[in-house]
């Protein structure tokens, strides 16, 4: 199935879903909003014609200070049709989104991960904890506003110049 | 056994069968794993972090050391991720060029596989044979690139050099020999009846499973997935060579063996078939906003000058959008989302570790089997701790 098919066929079965979509160097991108996002994520796994089985990467992009800060990026991708698709999803600071570990079990550390590096809490995972880092670190290394050097632990910075107070 | 009566036992981070700092805790019944939690995050160096501070050239080095058994396969990877932003092609020769080092740099991965996933099961001898023929590759690498381990010989654009006739002789005289090699190690291992059955039945999961838990590579290659990126989505002139994707039936460990055992050859000949049909012409692309300007041109035109200072100074400007590329790394697909802004540095860079990956699935694996087939079974999955902690 081609990109202009995988649009259609998504749109036919959930109008409201995609609030954008663009096609750069052949991937095609879809931005959704959250409203029932487990039931179109699970839609795009479990559809006959779509078929992603394959939940190749989940990325968290932080776009501070514009608003929603952050996103989240599932890239998709069918083994039996070797299609990519991938689905955007904009995060507010703080907000929650659902955890897809339920549809595509490799998401269990994929999502810890973004937590740990950005922060983004995901509703419903069995065990969000920190995962690169140590347990009692402190802040998201992947977050714009945390200093490339590391935090000298012992002293408070401020993220807006992110400089040693 | 009634609640309580498990033990709780501490493998690693200073494991010589975890392949590196992986610690798994171990909930044990008698001599079987009921439960287990893996802890990585030893080596976390913030590579995705550090490359946001850096332009474009310059992350290259970093990638070697995501994966240091198959380092050219990483810059390969991330190569080609800017290059699909930026829109550019790099030229045949090049690519071919690319291809060779890539695969020398998957035999390099599966030898050091080979030989401490048999050194973990008891096996000592094998190492000392993938060991040698590892040092013929170290060699072509030191030849081309000056590095034995990590080369970084590849460009945003091409490659760094074009190669040397000494680099040619040697590939030659390593696809002379090293279908003995591969003899020698089957040999070794493959009918021999102590690694059959300290092999055969363990750690099996099924396809479906296996992509369910986004198994990639020989991994997923031995659940029966005909799978291979290279084939999938043939990037860098794989579609020129002939070469075949193995696969097994089981999904065990002995599969998941003689699927990279068969790569071992598979590799071999697409390095032949590539030093033997090598390209004429440059080894970079001709594009003065990626790379320096002719020196030439530098000399006489005073707008090859301020590219060339440009470029220098800042390194190739990409625009604002983003790219997902995948290759078929030695370990799996190893994907990079790249996503920049607009300037000459990446504003994030992720990079999708299939060690990562399958490492989260050991949960899945380890239950219920005996605790000497654990080692197996992580061997069996080739888990590299440099890419799984990034």
């Amino acid at each position: 199935m081609d990109n202009a098919g995988v649009v259609a066929r998504i749109k036919s079965s959930f109008p409201k879903q995609i609030i954008a979509e663009s096609e750069f160097r052949g991937e095609q991108r879809i931005t959704i909003n959250k409203d029932a996002m487990l039931t179109f994520m699970r839609f795009l796994h479990d559809d006959e014609e779509l078929n992603y089985d394959f939940l190749c990467d989940i990325v968290g992009v932080d776009y501070r200070p514009r608003k929603p800060r952050f996103e989240v990026v599932y890239v998709l991708f069918s083994m039996r049709d070797f299609h990519r698709l991938v689905v955007k999803l904009p995060v507010e600071e703080g907000e929650e989104i659902p955890s897809v570990i339920d549809i595509w079990k490799t998401a269990d550390w994929q999502e810890r991960e973004v937590f740990d590096m950005l922060g983004i809490r995901f509703e419903g995972h069995p065990d969000l904890r920190r995962i690169l880092t140590w347990d009692d670190f402190d802040g998201h290394p992947l977050r714009k506003d945390f200093p490339l050097l590391g935090k000298d632990f012992d002293k408070k910075f401020d993220p807006d110049t992110i400089k040693v107070v | 056994m009634a609640e309580g009566k498990t033990m709780v036992l501490n493998m690693g981070p200073h494991h010589p069968a975890t392949h590196g700092v992986l610690r798994l805790v171990l909930e044990l019944d008698g001599e079987t794993v009921v439960k287990v939690t893996p802890h990585i995050g030893q080596l976390h160096r913030g590579i995705e972090k550090i490359a946001e501070s850096m332009n474009y050239q310059q992350v290259i080095p970093l990638t070697d050391r995501l994966d240091y058994t198959a380092a050219s396969l990483n810059n390969l990877g991330y190569c080609m991720t800017v290059e699909k932003l930026l829109g550019i092609e790099v030229p045949k020769r090049a690519q071919y060029i690319r291809v060779i080092m890539g695969e020398l740099a998957r035999i390099m991965g599966h030898h050091l596989w080979l030989g401490s996933h048999a050194l973990d099961i008891g096996a000592m001898t094998v190492v000392f044979y993938t060991f040698r023929d590892r040092e013929m590759i170290m060699n072509i690498n030191e030849e081309l690139s000056g590095y034995r381990l990590t080369p970084s010989f590849l460009r945003v654009g091409g490659v760094a050099k074009d190669i040397t006739p000494d680099f040619i002789k040697y590939v030659r005289e390593f696809v002379q020999w090293f279908p003995k090699a591969v003899d020698g190690y089957n040999t070794l291992l493959t009918d021999n009846i102590i690694w059959r059955k300290r092999t055969m039945g363990i750690g099996p999961i099924a396809a479906e499973e296996a992509i369910n838990y986004g198994f990639t590579g020989p991994s997923l290659r031995g659940s029966g997935v005909a799978y291979d990126v290279r084939k999938a989505a043939p990037y860098c002139s794989y579609e020129d060579f002939d070469f075949k994707i193995p696969i097994g039936e089981n999904g065990d460990v002995y599969d998941r063996y003689l699927v990279r055992m068969e790569e071992f050859t598979q590799s071999l000949a697409i390095i032949e078939q590539a030093i033997e049909n090598l390209p004429e012409g440059p080894v970079t692309v001709d594009n003065p906003w990626v790379l320096n300007p002719n020196l030439d041109d530098v000399m006489q035109d005073i707008s090859a000058l301020i590219r060339r200072f440009k470029i220098q100074c800042e390194g190739p400007q990409v625009p604002a959008e983003e790219v997902y590329q995948a290759v078929e790394g030695s370990k799996g697909e190893l994907g990079y989302y790249l996503v920049g802004d607009g300037t000459a540095q990446p504003y994030r860079l992720k990079i999708r570790s299939p060690c990562f990956i399958l490492t989260s699935a050991l949960p899945r694996l380890l239950a219920g089997v005996m605790l000497a087939d654990v080692i197996s079974i992580i061997g069996s999955i080739d888990i590299v701790l440099g890419e799984i902690d990034r």
